[in-house]
């Protein structure tokens, strides 16, 4: 009862104390807030904007550097809607490389034809979510709209709908019928169904005089062609488009600065020319270059700068309404972080031991299992040479600690070893490297002396 | 779609006397006469040599006529055979043959048949009765339908053309009258059929709606004759009112008494047999008395009438149900409106065409025996015990309705039979359309005129639509019979209360037993198409778009240059199999793009034409995928499916199609089946491709399948002996195209077009000639060039040739592999893991290393390069992301840093690609 009474107390009492300090905090600094009135309009539409951007809610005006492409795709999908004429085509590009956002923007500039509009169907299927024939079949009848006309019977056997579907296709011809456009996101998955049946009948009507439809694959496997069965292979038209970014550095900062920087129908005007100086003044920070350039060697896809940027407007308040370069740089840490070694600070020395145990025995032993019995006596060896700060602890405690290492999986079993082996015999592997370890070791607070020795010792 | 759920009754054959002569080289028995009977039924019919029979075909509505030549068995007695001279009726001819004759022909009349393109040699057991042919001399017209019910030959027939023919060869050698012994005479009677051969089974199609090929020659005769048999059942059954009472009375008597009395009845009545019925039953042929006759005359201007309706096939007339609104309306004419007089009148007319007369209890019965009777052809007796009950279960009830003295309806009659003859005049049918339905028309108006007419408009429509396949029209109104005529049930329920309620059980148990399986509107209706542009498609507008347009695969080219030979080859194979009436099979492979379907396609296509020339019996083409079916069993559903619109699951297809091409079935056309894609129809057991390979050897099939894989071996890679075996070793193989061929392909296509310069076609077809041999990826670079060529132009109005430079690129976008390009565009952290990769492959010996050891090695090239040092996420990241497009290999990622990493490239390549920059 005390406890629960004296719980809610706390957290009003920070409340208030938290509510009371917002306002002080602004009256004891009137002339600054003054100068950021304009924050007070402007900042939530910043937010709005910009993260629309970096979740890919909106359609860029323009695809960025990849125009031929997208001129390609739209001429051809053109033709499909107004011509009749059955095309295939692959997108492949490497993930966040831009393939749905090239397709989207070819779409919705397709449809901005009142001709097209009137005539294309669409279906879009995706290899996660289609992960048979049956229920992609039963995908397109939906998405074409088809059910309805046969009722439920329609969805009766595989066999049936495959059937339907087919003859569905069939009676339409070049001229009559409404061009139907299919776009199968995760292509190569569609690759791997059986006999890859839906693959070879949608690129055998493209190949025939049926219905016109145009089958767009997107799919970020280079090797997608070397899936196809040779007479699937065959009925593709050997279409590619590939997507791969060739941005330089100079590039990619001006893009991080075009991404970050305002419209120019941002309604409050000012605020936006504001927030467009102080992105370039962003830019401009050596810090910030350093920083920028790390993240363009590791990758240069869009999704990872997007990533990183919106950790940067993340840190943007009312308060504070500028990205600064610290921003930046913590972003990036954040983004950079290693998770497995940050997991070490949060273990027990006994367990920290336990892994510098070992490290030893993979160095002693080249890589070679181990298990609990061999880390526990390396350990015990540790005790008894030099260790003045640690006690021995009993088997049932180190057991505890060897387990629950495992279930965080900085160690796991060796595959194909048996369950009937007793626990402490059962061979492991541990998923660290050395560098991880000392990395860890280095920043993990407190951190005996004597273990840090051993751990950095050349030998147990 | 059709299910054959019906009892059959049991025929036993036996020959009857001592065999007239032996046959040594044979070892066959010729006899004499051969008798027929039903199973656990005394009597007996008797065929003899000489005389016409029919017998039983694929059409059960429509049999078989035939003249026996010789009855023979073997030694043991166990196979009795019979050798026919064949007749055709009006409805085997084909269609466009017909117009030969100059005239239209006459439904009962039949042709002598000459050709020898037909086995003469039938099973015995195959027989179902004897019945009447006459010759009729070239000029002299055909007798009355109304007089007589047998068959009249004028012609023969011999595939090509009409002849006179004599009448010495056409005659029975032994008068029907006196043919059978007197003893059998006793036995036919159950046959009314006899009388109405064909018109039983034609009521029976009309019933059971799904039959393959509802012969309209056939239904028009049935129409006729039943008018004739209704008139003289009619007076029969005038005469002999108690009878008729008591079987009004129905519910009270045990359904077989019913049934057999209603048999006598009927059998008593056709004209056909009447003869030999006076000898036996005497007591059936009480001359009518003066009411009878009365109403004698009356029906004759109904029959006419009726005729004349049912040239109309809207005008058909309603059924048993609307019985109850005849004595409604006797009772209280004026209540009816106009809509109950409608079915009422429209009955009457029906029963004085269609069947035996209303005066009595078994006219009552003529919608609800239909059933029973149909089964009378193929039985020749009384149907066996099980079969009564089935009848008796349908008959029985509506017993109860009938008992309407007919007389009091004319008036009513009249009106409507006048509304009839307008509305007749104003829908204008077409004959055929008429013919071909008549007996099923006679439901189609309870619904039609119960609803509204504009209904009826509809319906129309969708009749003249759906003509194409008679049978789908059959079986679409047989529906709206089923519908139709439950409705009108409870109608009546609703103003007579003194109806039983027991008619509903007796609408509802034909529909749910032979009916059901097959639901013919949801697989016709199953299959919308796409729904059609409301814009027309652009046509091609310049010389690049209209290349475009005639290099797509897709368009079918004028003639397929460079298969000559194999063309030829397939040509004369199935020619020769189609000539022969024999069958086969064909292995063709050929890698893909070569041409192999696209040749026997045309093939198929000149042999139709050659059909239409009459250079070759006519044929029927249908072709299955192995590609376009989920499980190979289904192939006997599609198969099944496209050669006679049944639908049914794969087991039963398979047993169907078994029955289909092993039994003997004269006047059968050959069937070219094409099986693409035949390695797809491989199962473990193999009985797919077994049963495929095997029925063309069978006797009877006359099957010619043609298999097209890919694979030249696949006889011997993957199938079992006695399947290789049975496929034989007719095999053709489809080399890949030579540059020459690719070349004169393109010319072919582009058809003067000049979109091309010389040497880029050259260069298109040499390099796919190099790669692949695959003329729809000639033809697809060939149209990628046009596109290149008509972008690249600045001017779209001066677009020139498509020259070299845009082959090249062309040619460049879809050979060229990725993966250089991948690699040159990669990150500099993604390019320093695969040095570091090589690297460490190098440092192993090994082409796989752990991430752990190349990340090693990566650390080290970042300290060379002046980079920071990557953190073993960062490069966990890169790996992955290079896995993702394949440029690695990888092992699942839950293993972090112990996945084993490959090269998914060789080692050269990410050299060269790395060293370029």
């Amino acid at each position: 009862m005390l406890a629960e009474k004296s719980k809610p107390q706390p957290i009003t009492a920070d409340d208030g104390v938290n509510a009371g300090s917002r306002h002080p905090r602004l009256s004891l600094v009137p002339a600054k807030l003054e100068s950021r009135q304009w924050a007070h309009h402007g900042f939530p539409q910043v937010q709005k904007v910009l993260r629309e951007r970096f979740c890919h809610q909106q359609l860029p005006e323009e695809p960025e550097g990849v125009e031929a492409q997208h001129k390609h795709l739209l001429e051809l999908l053109k033709r499909t809607a107004i011509h009749g004429e059955s095309n295939s085509l692959l997108i492949v590009g490497p993930r966040g490389a831009g393939k749905t956002m090239l397709l989207k923007c070819v779409l919705r500039d397709l449809l901005q034809d009142k001709e097209v509009q009137k005539n294309l169907l669409q279906v879009h299927l995706n290899g996660l979510l289609q992960t048979d024939d049956r229920i992609a079949l039963k995908e397109i009848t939906r998405q074409l709209h088809l059910e309805n006309a046969v009722g439920d019977k329609v969805f009766g056997s595989f066999a049936e709908n495959l059937a339907f579907l087919l003859e569905a296709l069939k009676k339409g011809d070049r001229s009559s019928s409404r061009p139907v456009l299919f776009v199968l996101d995760e292509f190569d998955l569609f690759a791997h169904h059986k006999n890859q049946t839906l693959l070879y009948n949608l690129f055998d009507v493209s190949q025939s005089a049926q219905t016109p439809i145009a089958v767009v694959g997107v799919t970020c496997r280079l090797d997608v062609l070397e899936l196809l069965e040779k007479r699937v292979k065959s009925r593709f038209s050997h279409r590619q488009i590939h997507l791969l970014s060739s941005l330089t550095v100079t590039q990619y900062l001006r893009l991080v600065g075009t991404q970050l920087s305002l419209p120019d129908e941002f309604p409050d005007a000012k605020f936006a020319q504001e927030w467009n100086s102080s992105i370039e003044t962003l830019c401009a920070d050596k810090s910030v270059e350093e920083v920028l350039q790390r993240h363009f060697n590791a990758s240069k896809d869009f999704r990872s700068m997007h990533m990183l940027l919106m950790l940067c407007l993340s840190r943007v308040s009312v308060a504070k309404p500028v990205i600064q370069p610290a921003d930046l740089q913590e972003a990036s840490r954040l983004c950079l972080a290693d998770a497995k070694a940050n997991m070490l600070h949060g273990l027990s020395i006994l367990e920290l031991c336990l892994i510098i145990a070992m490290k030893h025995l993979n160095d002693v032993y080249e890589g070679e299992p181990f298990n609990l019995q061999m880390v526990h006596n390396e350990f015990k060896k540790f005790l008894q040479r030099k260790s003045n700060s640690m006690y021995n602890f009993n088997q049932p405690v180190v057991r505890k600690a060897f387990e629950h290492l495992q279930q965080l999986e900085l160690i796991r079993p060796v595959e194909g070893s048996s369950a009937k082996t007793q626990s402490e015999y059962q061979l492991m592997r541990l998923m660290l490297d050395h560098s991880q370890i000392m990395e860890a070791l280095q920043k993990y607070p407190q951190c005996p002396t004597d273990v840090k020795q051993w751990a950095m010792s050349a030998f147990g | 779609m059709k299910y054959f759920t019906r009892l059959r009754v049991r025929r036993v054959y036996r020959w009857l006397g001592e065999p007239l002569s032996f046959n040594r080289k044979l070892k066959t028995y010729d006899y004499g006469s051969l008798a027929i009977s039903v199973e656990g039924l005394p009597r007996t019919t008797v065929i003899h040599t000489g005389q016409h029979i029919l017998i039983e075909g694929e059409d059960e509505d429509n049999p078989y006529v035939a003249k026996v030549v010789r009855l023979f068995g073997d030694e043991s007695g166990k196979q009795k055979k019979a050798m026919v001279q064949w007749f055709v009726r009006v409805s085997e001819v084909p269609p466009n043959k017909l117009k030969l004759l100059g005239r239209d022909p006459h439904p009962q009349e039949i042709f002598y048949y000459q050709s020898r393109s037909c086995d003469d040699e039938v099973d015995a057991e195959s027989i179902l009765r004897p019945v009447q042919v006459k010759h009729l001399d070239g000029a002299s017209p055909f007798p009355d339908p109304a007089e007589n019910d047998s068959l009249y030959v004028k012609l023969s027939w011999d595939s090509k053309t009409f002849k006179v023919v004599d009448a010495a060869v056409v005659e029975s050698d032994l008068s029907p009258a006196s043919s059978p012994p007197p003893h059998s005479r006793q036995s036919l009677p159950p046959s009314p059929p006899c009388s109405p051969p064909a018109a039983a089974p034609a009521v029976r199609g009309a019933f059971r709606h799904a039959l393959p090929t509802p012969d309209p020659a056939v239904i028009h005769r049935a129409a006729s004759g039943e008018v004739r048999y209704s008139r003289a059942t009619m007076s029969a059954g005038k005469a002999r009112p108690v009878e008729a009472e008591s079987l009004h009375s129905a519910t009270k008597y045990s359904a077989s008494k019913c049934l057999s009395a209603k048999r006598r009845n009927a059998s008593a009545r056709t004209p056909g047999v009447r003869k030999k019925l006076e000898l036996n039953t005497p007591e059936k042929l009480i001359p009518p008395d003066d009411l009878n006759q009365l109403l004698d005359e009356e029906l004759e201007k109904e029959v006419m009438l009726a005729q004349r309706l049912s040239s109309s096939p809207h005008q058909a007339l309603p059924l048993t149900f609307s019985l109850t609104p005849l004595k409604k309306a006797h009772r209280a004419p004026t209540a009816l409106d106009t809509i109950t007089l409608k079915p009422s009148t429209v009955v009457l007319k029906k029963m004085s065409e269609m069947d035996s007369p209303p005066s009595s209890a078994r006219d009552d019965s003529t919608r609800a025996t239909t059933p029973s009777r149909l089964k009378e052809p193929r039985t020749l007796k009384e149907p066996a015990l099980g079969v009564l009950a089935e009848v008796e279960s349908e008959s029985s009830p509506m017993l109860t309705d009938a008992v309407t003295p007919r007389s009091s309806k004319r008036k009513s009659a009249q009106l409507v039979s006048s509304r009839i003859r307008k509305q007749l005049n104003l829908l204008d049918n077409q004959q055929d359309l008429n013919s071909d339905g008549d007996d099923t028309e006679e439901f189609i108006p309870s619904k039609k005129e119960l609803q509204s007419s504009s209904e009826e408009e509809e319906e129309d429509g969708e009749e003249e639509a759906g003509l194409d396949s008679d049978e789908e029209v059959v079986a679409k109104r047989s529906r709206h019979a089923a519908a139709g005529s439950r409705t009108p049930h409870s109608k009546q329920r609703t103003r007579s209360s003194t109806r039983t309620p027991r008619k509903t059980p007796s609408k509802k148990v034909p529909p749910s037993t032979p009916r059901t399986p097959r639901t013919p509107r949801t697989p016709r209706l199953a299959t919308p198409s796409i729904p059609s542009r409301t814009l027309p498609a652009r046509q091609p507008t310049n010389v690049l778009e209209e290349a475009r347009t005639r290099l797509h695969v897709s368009s079918v080219p004028e003639s397929l240059p460079c298969r000559e030979q194999e063309f030829q080859d397939i040509y004369s194979f199935v020619e020769s199999k189609i000539i022969d009436g024999t069958g086969g099979c064909m292995y063709i492979s050929g890698v893909p793009g070569t041409g192999k379907t696209a040749t026997v396609h045309e093939v198929m296509r000149c042999l139709e034409r050659a059909t239409d020339m009459d250079e070759i019996p006519p044929f029927r083409f249908i072709e299955i995928n192995g590609m376009k079916m989920t499980d190979p069993h289904q192939s006997y559903v599609q198969i099944l499916q496209k050669l006679t619109g049944q639908k049914a699951t794969a087991d039963h297809a398979a047993a169907l199609l078994e029955k289909r091409f092993s039994n003997p079935a004269p006047r059968k056309e050959t069937t070219v089946l094409l099986v693409d894609e035949l390695d797809l129809l491989w199962t473990r057991k193999q009985n797919v491709m077994y049963n495929l390979f095997d029925w063309p050897t069978r006797r009877h099939a006359r099957l010619v399948v043609l298999t097209i894989a890919n694979t030249m071996d696949l006889p011997e890679r993957i199938m079992i002996n006695r399947v290789a075996s049975r496929l034989g070793l007719t095999r053709m193989s489809f080399q890949p195209y030579s540059f020459k061929q690719l070349q004169q392909i393109i010319m072919s296509r582009l058809n003067k077009v000049k979109a091309f310069e010389e040497d880029a076609l050259q260069l298109v077809s040499r390099k796919v000639a190099a790669l692949s041999g695959d003329a729809r990826r000639c033809l697809d670079i060939c149209r990628r060039a046009t596109e290149i060529c008509e972008h690249s132009a600045a001017d779209p109005s001066a677009k020139g040739l498509v020259g070299m430079s845009h082959v090249m690129e062309a040619l460049n976008e879809m050979f060229s592999s990725a993966y250089i390009t991948a690699i040159k565009c990669a990150s500099v952290q993604e390019q320093l893991f695969l040095r570091a990769l090589i690297a460490e492959f190098r440092r192993l010996g090994l082409e796989e290393a752990t991430f752990q050891q190349v990340f090693v090695q990566h650390q080290a090239l970042c300290r060379v390069e002046g980079l920071q040092p990557v953190s073993v996420s960062e490069s966990l990241a890169v790996c992955q992301r290079l896995g993702a497009c394949r440029l690695l290999l990888l092992e699942p990622s839950r293993l972090g840093v112990l996945q084993r990493v490959r090269l998914n490239i060789s080692q050269d390549d990410v050299l060269f690609a790395l060293k370029a920059d």
